[in-house]
């Protein structure tokens, strides 16, 4: 079976700008139409001609995901267990090469944290770590994971990149949904950002998402970092990918997110900024696109955009998070991977969710069924 | 965009020009089935494996049909299991080299479906054998999927029972099928009039299988030639783009009304 | 006398035919076909299978099909 980098491997990033900007008001409109989308859908959404039509893409994906979704949206918790890494990637808070205290929770420490989330009603979690698996690695994911199954209702992880057979591990302790991010799909600019460490092969890191589809994940979940390059050829090649996953792994759910990039620890200024409405024309296009996918938006971004985003494709949100290792109950001196601008605690997040005529939903699915067949 | 020039149909690396793919049972006479197929334009033929009658023993197709101007398929039918389509696929390649199969397991005499554990199971058996396999299939998209991943070139799903004439009736699952498919889908079976094959591809079939249809029409070539016609019309209006579902209202408090409020910094 | 079952029709010979010879004998063309014996593919070259008393041979050919 061939991986989603052949697929890559000869993009023209220049001639895919090209013919995104090519798009027609009338290819926009058909695709705003369509009820089975074809790779011309895909481009026309993202093009600057599509611009006019935000409210007309609005109307449909808000259609599309009531129908699919209902008005729910899921909330689920970041619980960064370390952020200890090798990589240097040069927007990010826990770069290599940024100085910060360092610090991978013991099991107590992340159980602590966990329960904290626990008590203010989470059940979906999200372990995140950096990427040095030598100091925080598959056992000690493995190990967190076991003791957290059965409370949490979902599991997932957002860690370095592994094998099927560590991911099986994982999945066999619990962990039901795995995102890793791609940052950038242009091979080019992400040989500039990732310098060294492991993270500096891209094949490698766009193969691993593949892996965890083999390993059986309920759940795999994209994304790419808003603001590196162009947004406009990133959500082409987020889409492209999603739509690839989605039909090579049939038997799992693909989420994608939006992360736009947020002033770190680093202090890394975003090259090519994205405006809310381009993240409102990439959400809502991606929701056309991608009728089953689950879309995420995290406390990177601001309240109020939040707020008004609800109804428009989104479908999970994070809230009240701590992006730092120990950051919800033991306090540590820990590096922040970025900062967070909603701050809002989970149970006002919750509260504005339901104002808007959505109900908040921290647990969807429970696994215990299903662990009697389990090996 | 795809331009009607140079959309070809690709099954396993090979190029059709022609998105008809045919059949060539139940015609009145070998020389009237030649005649409709050449008038069809396929370039795809699918073909039967029999016990020679001793009564007429030089009478066979292949007087008929020129391998070179045709993709012979032959398929399985008959089968009523796993084990007897493989043997039958094996007798296929004996007899002529043929490594293409299209694999039928129908197991019930009335309405000839066919048996989704059998044809799983024999289509896994022969990918490891070397053929490259067009499974015959009812319109189930989970079926569809592990066919696909069992290393089936197409998938092809059954419009209505075989020589039933009734039309596109499984269309929805069809189209659930054409949406999660990363191999051509050839809606087979069922498919009596020209505008059931336009609708097939209308809604984004990669090809259509029809035989009974041609065969046992007053006039089979100008049937097969109505069919060309109908496959291609279905071809082009997908590839125009149909207008799909109206559009939806505006909503009188507009949901992107607040990029343009003071708390956003929209550029 | 050797009895040969093809098609399941009973045929006699004075001695062994091979494969090539009984397919001749009954003016079965010799492309395209495939044989069984006993129930096992026929893959060599039927000029060389010699046939014995009681083999069951099954010969199929192409015929229309959907």
């Amino acid at each position: 079976m061939n991986s989603f980098f052949s697929h890559i491997r000869d993009s023209d990033f220049d001639a895919l700008k090209r013919s995104i900007e090519s798009a027609t008001k009338d290819r926009v409109r058909r695709a705003i139409r369509q009820t089975q989308s074809g790779d011309d859908d895909v481009l026309a959404v993202f093009s600057p001609a599509a611009g006019e039509f935000l409210e007309d893409m609005a109307v449909r994906a808000a259609a599309v995901t009531e129908r699919r979704f209902g008005k729910t949206i899921q909330l689920y918790a970041p619980l960064y267990l370390s952020n200890e890494c090798s990589n240097a990637c040069v927007y990010c808070g826990f770069s290599c090469d940024s100085e910060m205290p360092r610090i991978s929770l013991t099991l107590d420490q992340a159980l602590a944290d966990a329960d904290k989330l626990y008590m203010e009603g989470f059940r979906h979690i999200l372990l995140l770590t950096g990427e040095s698996p030598n100091r925080y690695g598959v056992e000690q994911i493995r190990e967190v994971a076991k003791a957290l199954n059965g409370k949490f209702s979902s599991i997932s992880i957002e860690v370095f990149p592994m094998k099927a057979r560590d991911y099986k591990t994982l999945e066999s302790a619990g962990v039901d949904a795995l995102t890793l991010y791609q940052e950038t799909y242009d091979p080019r600019l992400y040989k500039k950002l990732h310098p060294k460490g492991p993270k500096s092969n891209y094949e490698m890191r766009l193969a691993a998402i593949e892996e965890g589809g083999q390993a059986g994940f309920r759940s795999l979940g994209v994304g790419a970092l808003l603001g590196l390059r162009d947004w406009r050829c990133e959500a082409v090649m987020l889409a492209r990918h999603a739509r690839y996953l989605s039909r090579r792994f049939w038997k799992s759910r693909v989420a994608v997110s939006f992360p736009r990039l947020n002033p770190a620890l680093a202090g890394f200024e975003a090259p090519h900024p994205v405006s809310d409405a381009h993240l409102v024309q990439m959400i809502t296009g991606m929701r056309l696109l991608l009728p089953d996918a689950d879309l995420v938006l995290s406390t990177r971004e601001p309240a109020a955009l939040r707020d008004n985003i609800i109804g428009l494709g989104v479908t999970r949100m994070s809230a009240g998070s701590r992006t730092n290792p120990g950051g919800y109950v033991t306090e540590l001196d820990s590096g922040q991977q970025f900062a967070v601008a909603d701050q809002r605690p989970p149970a006002q997040v919750a509260a504005m969710i339901e104002s808007r005529g959505f109900e908040p939903v921290w647990k969807d699915f429970d696994p215990v069924f299903l662990q009697g067949s389990r090996s | 965009m795809t331009h009607e020039k140079d959309d070809v149909l690709v099954i396993a690396g090979e190029i059709f020009n022609s998105r008809l793919l045919i059949g060539t049972g139940k015609f009145r006479s070998s020389v009237l089935m030649a005649e409709a197929i050449e008038a069809s334009g396929s370039g795809l033929a699918t073909m039967a494996l029999r016990r020679v009658d001793l009564n007429s023993p030089d009478d066979s197709m292949m007087n008929h049909l020129d391998p070179k101007k045709y993709k012979l398929l032959p398929n399985t039918s008959g089968a009523r299991d796993a084990d007897e389509a493989v043997r039958l696929a094996k007798m296929a390649r004996a007899a002529g080299g043929f490594t293409w199969i299209k694999l039928e397991v129908t197991p019930e005499p009335n309405y000839m479906l066919p048996d989704p554990v059998e044809t799983l199971k024999a289509a896994r058996q022969l990918v490891k054998l070397g053929f490259t396999v067009l499974p015959y299939m009812n319109a189930d998209p989970i079926l569809a999927k592990h066919l696909e991943e069992a290393g089936c070139a197409t998938v092809m799903p059954l419009a209505a029972p075989i020589g039933s004439n009734r039309g596109l009736r499984t269309k929805d699952q069809i189209a659930i099928i054409i949406e999660q498919a990363n191999v051509p889908v050839v809606v087979d079976a069922g498919l009596g009039m020209p505008s059931h094959a336009a609708e097939s591809m209308e809604m984004g079939a990669d090809a259509v299988l029809v035989n009974t249809a041609v065969a046992i029409a007053d006039d089979p070539v100008e049937m097969a030639r109505a069919f060309a016609m109908g496959v291609k019309a279905g071809r082009m209006a997908y590839l125009a783009g149909a207008g799909g579902e109206s559009r939806l209202a505006r909503a009188s408090s507009p949901l992107t009304g607040f990029l343009n409020s003071g708390d956003s910094n929209t550029k | 006398m050797i009895k040969i079952s093809l098609n399941g029709e009973q045929l006699s010979f004075d001695e062994a035919p091979t494969l090539a010879q009984l397919i001749e004998s009954q003016n079965i063309p010799l492309y395209f076909i495939a044989v069984e014996r006993n129930g096992e593919l026929v893959e060599g070259d039927p000029k060389k299978c010699v046939l014995e008393d009681g083999d069951t041979l099954e010969i199929a050919r192409f015929v229309g099909g959907g």
